[in-house]
């Protein structure tokens, strides 16, 4: 019987295509729609990942990765005595602005890096040496974001020239870096010359990154810098999600984000209910003809589960489907779009969610429907 | 016949497929109340084509919906083939029309999207016989009503007359012992409608099965063995042809 049941569902061309292609255009919109709010929201923590280190310090107070709250650079020398920490370097970030060649002022985000190991360097470089840093004036490009650099939009080259405070600035590569959600470009330096690049505080250090020691795992080591100097300490992983949690509860695109996901689940309620309801009421007959005929109500509400759930499925495979291809013809631009499989798990849930409840109409009819309907006229 | 949940029946013991005594049947509550069988009295016998027929709104209708199970009566009894329907629960009344009872209906109800051959099927896979068997089973009941070449259409690709011996092979395919028609000729032509009715005699009648027909139709009163004629709620007479 669910066979016929499924075949009456595909057999009737218009309802059955207007279902699927509603819930497809749900679906696609769900995820697109998540995919883009997880996009912006992963895209925050990019300069943590840029980065790369197993342990990040900076002030207890510290918010996000974009918060500037700068320490004393005693507190350096502090962090290296902490029990089980291997090494500790500075890392100095700041959003600065790059005088352009044509006099334009351009926002970037300045990395200062430790001058002897360069730790917390781009680990992909697309032209030059990490090593050139250490030539006088010297900076790296992350080439994400970087043509508001050039002139006329070109991507700066090797070479090429700006100013940073006032301060010469010169091109020795170009490193693969992820857009970040500020869009702006990333500049990597020496750490002594980024602070000279950025207009002058009273302290300078932002963060100290660190590594445990061989055999000490990063929550103990955590622990313990917490515990002997008071200042803030995260693993990557940990200061990643303080600057997603410190957007998520500060902007607007959680509530912006849900609203949409509101109205695209309402959408979708109305267009499965109707659908099915239509259904419903053209095959009341038929499902009133299937009772007299001996089918049990509890077959009839599984061949009625069986077509909603059906339709589910392919609705959300070809949105789902769409989504993830319009993410991958992005991906290499400016759309942020991230795709957690969380999310499809969510939008799937959704989705039978949505056919299930609207299934739910026609269940009632059947169960409610008396077989003798089917001797009217 | 199909493998049944319900005790074996094997008739009443006079060659009755159908006793019905005192039968009443009402709809409504209070002023509303509509009073439709006034206590019904009926036998159907094995191998007869019975008639049924009475003006519209006399209960016709009414009393084949009770007979097969498909309405739940005030009062009185039913016994069909040896079995009490109308002592029995709603999921065993479901079985009882699954194993015992065939149905044709006047609007053929034939699901729209199957094709004939799938439509013939259905008594069977709701008996929960496996889906090929029953397709084979239900195009030799299509060759049976001569539509062999049809098996394979959908029902609007069909004639009305068509539909209907469409109908008959579902009603006849899982080979129920009582079969029930409303109405089978009322959207039918003259000569079509006396064609099926022949179709009624030379296939579905048989030694253990009856047929009730309900019907309107005058120019197909002299298919029938005998005639209820039934009139506000009673039957006031049953004459045989």
């Amino acid at each position: 019987m669910f066979r016929i049941g499924l075949k009456m569902l595909i057999g009737d061309r218009a309802k059955y295509i207007t279902l699927v292609s509603g819930l497809s255009f749900v679906v696609l919109l769900f995820v697109q729609q998540g995919s883009v709010f997880c996009g912006l929201m992963v895209r925050t923590a990019k300069p943590v990942e840029a980065v790369g280190a197993p342990i990040w310090v900076c002030d207890p107070n510290l918010q996000s990765i974009d918060d500037s709250k700068p320490m004393i650079d005693t507190e350096l020398g502090r962090v290296r005595s902490v029990p089980g920490v291997k090494w500790a370097v500075p890392l100095f970030i700041r959003q600065v602005q790059v005088r352009l060649k044509d006099g334009k002022f351009q926002t970037v985000r300045l990395f200062g890096l430790d001058n002897s190991s360069l730790i917390g360097r781009p680990s992909v470089m697309l032209e030059g040496d990490p090593a050139a840093l250490n030539a006088p004036d010297a900076v790296i490009l992350g080439k994400a974001e970087s043509d508001r650099l050039g002139i006329n939009g070109q991507f700066p080259k090797i070479g090429d020239t700006f100013e940073l405070n006032d301060r010469l600035a010169r091109v020795v590569g170009i490193a693969d870096v992820p857009r970040d959600f500020l869009s702006n470009p990333y500049v990597f330096t020496t750490y002594d010359r980024a602070i000279l690049y950025a207009p002058r505080q009273r302290k300078q250090l932002n963060f100290i990154l660190a590594a445990p020691q061989d055999g000490v795992p990063v929550e103990q080591a955590l622990q313990n810098i917490r515990k002997t100097t008071g200042l803030g300490a995260f693993s990557q992983e940990g200061m990643q999600w303080l600057t997603i949690g410190y957007y998520m509860k500060n902007t607007g695109i959680p509530i912006n984000i849900g609203i949409s996901l509101t109205l695209v689940f309402v959408v979708g309620m109305a267009i499965a209910g109707q659908t099915f309801y239509a259904f419903a009421l053209q095959n009341e007959r038929y499902f009133g003809a299937l009772k007299a005929m001996g089918t049990r109500s509890r077959t009839l509400v599984g061949m009625i589960i069986l077509q909603s759930v059906t339709v589910g499925l392919i609705g959300y495979g070809i949105g789902a489907g769409a989504a993830t291809f319009i993410g991958w013809l992005g991906r290499n631009g400016r759309l942020a779009f991230y795709t957690p499989y969380q999310l499809l798990i969510i939008s799937f849930g959704v989705t039978m969610f949505i056919c299930l409840l609207s299934s739910l109409v026609s269940i009632q009819r059947v169960l409610r429907l008396e077989p003798a309907v089917v001797f009217r006229g | 016949m199909a493998s049944t949940s319900l005790q074996a029946a094997t008739g009443n013991g006079n060659g009755n497929a159908a006793i019905l005594s005192k039968v009443n049947k009402s709809f409504g509550l209070g002023d509303t109340r509509v009073h439709v069988l006034k206590d019904v009295d009926l036998e159907v016998k094995c191998g007869e084509l019975l008639l049924l027929v009475g003006p519209s709104g006399c209960g016709k209708t009414t009393l084949l919906s009770v007979l097969a199970g498909i309405l739940d009566i005030d009062d009185g009894e039913i016994d069909v083939f040896g079995i009490r329907v109308d002592n029995l629960r709603q999921a065993k009344k479901t079985d009882f029309r699954r194993d015992y009872i065939g149905f044709i209906f006047q609007q053929f109800n034939l699901v729209p999207t199957l094709t004939a051959a799938e439509n013939v099927a259905i008594p069977l896979l709701i008996a929960k016989r496996p889906y090929q068997e029953s397709l084979k089973q239900a195009r030799r009941y299509l060759e049976l009503v001569g539509l062999g070449d049809r098996s394979e259409f959908l029902p609007t690709q069909l004639s009305g007359g068509q539909q209907q011996r469409v109908a008959i092979a579902r009603a006849l395919v899982a080979e129920p012992r009582l079969i029930i028609c409303d109405e089978p000729t009322a959207s039918l032509d003259g000569e079509t409608g006396k064609h099926i009715m022949e179709m009624f005699r030379s296939i579905a009648l048989s030694e253990n099965r009856a047929l009730v027909v309900v019907t309107h139709d005058n120019r197909i009163f002299s298919y029938g063995d005998r005639i209820a004629e039934m009139l506000d709620g009673r039957i006031l007479s049953v004459h045989t042809n």
